[in-house]
């Protein structure tokens, strides 16, 4: 896989998330491009690749209309909540390959309020599906979480406090979207969606936009920026036997999710251990999701979750602070722009410009991890 | 309620794949693959453990456990179909042995769903197509005790 040193992160922008009406999910992304370039220090024409994607507001590469028509050759992605994760894992390798020192990678989106509303045959999946009410998020993670909670004694309460350290994360990052602080009891007693998932519990569409501009090692030198290293990235698709979200049927052999496989492959990769990660971006959808992901990662081991969120041990002060940013659960999720928002939160984080959610003591080792349907889950490890 | 009938008293299922009468009563259409008998709902032509191009119709057991389970406690978007105001339904993952499978519930009281309970199939109404039309899907009920 090349030399993994080779690429570094040189400048990441980004557009607020929540909900901002009259602009565009477009203007958003030119928005996070040109605050990218300007952190990079280089223009765009300086640009010699890009990749990037939203979901449902528009074609990524329709921006060079507004960033400039310099003729480079830019990719449209389209993997759903992986989109981000896939621009980055290519330009990585168009990096790492030699065919390029300096691109972009960039993700927006732009969704209307309530759940997602998928059509059915884009999965390969019959109308009836649909029609019937079975094509729903939230239900698979309420039924993968309900088994969990059974199998490792992972407790209602556990999930309140997932959500309550989103939303305080949230009141301390001034581009979150969920910025009032919530009690346990108020997640507990909102409005039931999924049992045992209550509405606080979950994340919602949302807008957004964020750009990262990424370099050879050599390139950064030459420029004289220092960056951070990209040491990773693994995108892995579900294997049969794995349970995962919008399947009309699975099969009785069980086999681990795309999130194990991702994790364990960025890690070997990367040269860096779980255990040495000092902050983390695991996927959020909901409040579960972040309970089980930790363990799937390797960041944990399952059913230890019950004691680490009863003793803080993912707050921004903890051992191991977890979506310091307040994750997908304050900052809604856009989906072309989600998997990026959690690299630009650990690059600042690296960096030391995270601000009021900045991990003390200059964490110099982070991690990303995203899930989303059908079964697809990215990881990336970053260092100093 | 003996005067003013609707015109039209038929069903349809919500797919005819989907199901098959038998002389049991209703059972779900799967296939198996001949070559490692991995077993799908709704059939498929290829097999997704050995893609093989060797799966055979089959149809599933008509009694199973529950292995998942949640509640839709808000009414879905569309293409999601409903008469008249939205009624929580249960939805779970029940194992019949040869193939795990996703399917509505007619019990929405998430007190009375658990692991492993036993459970058969039955069809059920889901919405009313604009001429009258009972559309009809596949559901699991809990075994009488």
């Amino acid at each position: 896989m090349g030399n993994h040193e080779d690429v570094v992160i040189i400048g990441v922008g980004m557009h607020r998330f929540g909900r901002t009406p009259g602009v565009s999910g477009r203007q958003m992304a030119v928005h996070a491009t040109h605050q990218a370039l300007a952190d990079a220090g280089i223009a765009w024409p300086d640009v010699q690749f890009a990749f990037g994607g939203s979901y449902a507001a528009g074609d990524a590469d329709a921006l060079v209309a507004d960033l400039g028509l310099t003729g480079l050759p830019f990719v449209n992605v389209k993997n759903g909540c992986g989109t981000g994760g896939s621009a980055l894992t290519s330009a990585r390798h168009a990096i790492a390959s030699g065919a390029h020192d300096l691109g972009l990678v960039v993700g927006f989106d732009k969704h209307p309020r309530g759940a997602f509303n998928e059509d059915p045959a884009n999965l390969g999946l019959g109308e009836w599906y649909g029609s019937t009410g079975m094509m729903v998020t939230t239900q698979f993670f309420a039924m993968k979480i309900q088994r969990y909670m059974a199998e490792h004694g992972i407790s209602e309460r556990t999930l309140a406090k997932v959500s309550t350290k989103a939303f305080r994360n949230g009141a301390l990052n001034p581009m979150a979207w969920r910025r009032e602080p919530l009690t346990e009891e108020q997640v507990l007693e909102a409005p039931m969606v999924n049992p045992p998932l209550t509405q606080y519990m979950f994340c919602s569409p949302g807008e957004g936009a964020v750009a990262l501009v990424v370099a050879s090692a050599e390139r950064a030198r030459r420029l004289g920026v220092e960056g951070i290293r990209l040491r990773g990235v693994e995108f892995r698709s579900r294997r049969f036997g794995s349970f995962e979200v919008y399947n009309t049927w699975i099969s009785p052999e069980r086999a681990e999710g795309p999130t194990s496989e991702a994790a364990r492959a960025v890690f070997e990769a990367a040269g860096v251990g779980p255990e040495e990660v000092q902050v983390a971006q695991v996927q959020d959808t909901e409040s579960g999701a972040e309970v089980m992901h930790l363990a799937e990662t390797g960041l944990c081991a399952h059913g230890e979750q019950e004691q680490w969120y009863a003793d803080g041990v993912t707050e921004i002060n903890g051992r191991l602070p977890v979506n310091t940013d307040g994750g997908v659960l304050a900052n809604g999720e856009p989906i072309g722009a989600t998997g990026l928002r959690q690299v630009h939160e650990i690059v600042q984080q690296l960096r030391g410009r995270a601000g009021e959610h900045q991990v003390p003591g200059r964490p110099s080792v982070g991690f990303t991890h995203v899930y989303g349907a059908p079964g697809i889950s990215a990881c990336t490890v970053l260092t100093r | 309620m003996a005067h003013q009938q609707p015109m039209t008293t038929t069903t349809r299922m919500v797919d005819p794949d989907l199901v098959a009468d038998t002389s049991e009563g209703p059972a779900l259409r799967g296939a198996a693959c001949t070559e490692c008998s991995t077993t799908t709902f709704p059939a498929q032509d290829r097999c997704p453990r050995c893609s093989a191009l060797a799966m055979s119709p089959t149809l599933l057991p008509r009694r199973g456990t529950l292995w998942a389970h949640t509640v839709q406690h808000f009414a879905p978007k569309p293409p999601f179909r409903h008469d008249g105001e939205f009624e929580p339904f249960g939805l779970g993952y029940v194992d019949l042995g040869s193939v795990i499978v996703e399917s509505r519930l007619t019990v929405s009281d998430v007190t009375a769903l658990s692991p492993g309970l036993p459970v058969r199939l039955a069809l059920v109404p889901a919405f009313t197509d604009d001429d009258g039309t009972t559309v009809t899907t596949f559901a699991f009920e809990p075994e009488e005790q």
